[in-house]
């Protein structure tokens, strides 16, 4: 059992490894070695200037993030208890979760113009669809059981759907949203990239232009430790609602 | 017979719900509430993606990505299987590098199209090894999946068929593993399709994604609505068939 305690440090450790032999590899030009970018990410976090791009970002991701959610387990609790229009529209669904979003970017930014909107609806274009589509299914799988009970207990619909559907099908549905959230981050920051002029998306396109290969790395890194954090806490969630 | 009567119903209901949809958009269009600055009316893009066809003058862009998305798309294939293989052999491994894994895809990884720009050059090499890096996790999390839902009665039987390791592999392991392999080069093949496009909106010399960048900083709306139709059209083919493909398969091996 010890052993294996250990298996997290051992992977960070050759995965540092790996990178600092890919950097003495490709050379500085390409990729900053792990010590540099740990330390340039270091220096980013102590400018205000990283911090007023980290907080629009945030407020972006996290408007999104509810406009997604919220949006998402309407549809996918209404497409689920209606079976027939759920038939109807489960494969629309799936046709445009699967579709490219970062294809309809200058559709966005036509339609939204540059700024802060167009950022929230990229998140919630690319967040709101395996949101739905989870729950769909999560609502479809309820036992029939809880179905007749909300019956017997001849509950309007919307009482039902909050006090029995979504209770019974909230693992599924915690599993979709830790999907949408992260896909939403994802379009938040594709958003910054191509259509913005604040947020660390805007941060990671201006250090592209000016190639400042340390700082891609740096705040690409921080990027991926704050995914990565918001993904574990998710997860977190979702193995307590499947076990409590 | 009931049932796929319904089926038809259903299916009949979706058409008319899209062909709406689209009347209204054309309608919007049309009457000039969306204007023309923001998006042509749908009949209009068609048949503008239809002179681009008829003409051939955008051949060498669309070739160009759709071999970039081929290559890119074998690459992922392959790595990610032979990865995600060797992941489900070693578990210990696997397990601390499963939340890295997941956190992948919230991470626009085509920041790093500028650094493999430097390493390559303004190219093909760097769009492949992008939508590559971007396809290959997806194969990789669908293979360990797949090879983890092999049941374990199958697997017995080919230790009591005697087989051997390769056969085992070939004939007992891939085919029950095979639904979820078929989702791995779903997305593999959608991710690298992302990828390169991205690549190619951020900088390329040709290609589909350059070409609807170029023509939307032109103001030139018809050219990339035909362009960003093609692609659409394009890309909900090849999802809807290897969909097919993949709901056939969990049909006969039963999703588990």
């Amino acid at each position: 059992m010890k052993s294996t305690r250990f298996d997290h440090l051992w992977l960070f450790a050759g995965l540092l490894a790996l990178w600092q032999l890919v950097h003495w590899a490709v050379g500085p030009d390409v990729l900053s070695s792990p010590w540099v970018t740990i330390v340039r990410a270091g220096e980013l976090m102590a400018t205000g200037a990283f911090w007023g791009h980290a907080a629009a970002t945030a407020t972006a991701f996290a408007i999104a993030s509810v406009i997604s959610i919220l949006g998402g387990i309407a549809l996918g609790l209404w497409l689920g208890l209606r079976r027939f229009a759920g038939d109807v529209a489960d494969p629309i669904l799936g046709t445009l979760y699967s579709i490219p979003k970062i294809t309809l970017y200058p559709i966005i930014l036509l339609l939204f113009g540059l700024g802060v909107s167009a950022k929230i609806a990229f998140g919630v274009i690319h967040g709101v669809f395996p949101i739905a589509i989870f729950t769909m299914n999560a609502v479809r799988n309820v036992a029939p059981v809880y179905h007749r009970t909300a019956r017997v207990l001849r509950l309007p619909p919307p009482v039902a759907a909050l006090t029995i559907m979504t209770p019974a099908a909230l693992p599924e549905m915690l599993a979709g949203i830790r999907i949408g959230v992260a896909l939403t981050l994802l379009g938040v920051l594709i958003g910054e990239l191509f259509a913005s002029t604040s947020g660390l998306g805007f941060a990671l396109i201006r250090a592209m232009d000016t190639h400042a290969v340390n700082d891609i790395m740096a705040i690409t890194l921080l990027l991926f430790v704050f995914a990565a954090g918001v993904n574990a806490l998710l997860r977190f969630v979702e193995r307590r609602a499947r076990h409590g | 017979m009931t049932l796929r009567a319904f089926v038809g119903k259903v299916g009949v209901i979706r058409a008319a719900l899209v062909l709406a949809a689209l009347a209204a958009l054309e309608l919007l269009c049309r009457l000039g509430i969306i204007n023309r600055v923001t998006m042509i009316p749908p009949s209009e893009m068609i048949t503008s993606l239809w002179s681009i066809l008829r003409t051939g003058r955008y051949n060498e862009d669309i070739l160009f990505t759709l071999l970039n998305v081929v290559a890119a798309s074998l690459i992922a294939i392959l790595v990610g299987f032979f990865i995600g293989a060797a992941l489900h052999a070693l578990p210990r491994l696997r397990r601390p590098l499963v939340p890295l894994l997941s956190a992948w895809y919230a991470i626009p990884t085509f920041v790093f199209y500028p650094l493999l720009i430097v390493a390559f050059g303004v190219g093909r090499t760097a769009l492949i090894v992008m939508g590559a890096l971007f396809g290959v996790v997806a194969m990789i999390v669908n293979t360990t999946l797949g090879l983890d839902h092999v049941p374990p009665a199958v697997a017995k039987t080919g230790a009591i068929l005697r087989l051997d390791g390769l056969r085992r592999l070939m004939l007992i392991r891939l085919p029950s593993a095979a639904p979820h392999l078929v989702t791995g080069i779903k997305l593999a093949v959608a991710y690298s399709v992302i990828g390169i496009v991205a690549g190619e909106f951020i900088l390329a010399t040709e290609g589909v994604g350059k070409r609807i960048a170029f023509s939307y900083d032109n103001f030139d709306n018809k050219t990339m609505y035909g362009m960003l139709l093609l692609l659409l059209i394009a890309v909900m083919a090849v999802n809807g068939a290897l969909s097919v493909w993949e709901k056939r398969l969990h049909r006969r091996f039963g999703a588990r």
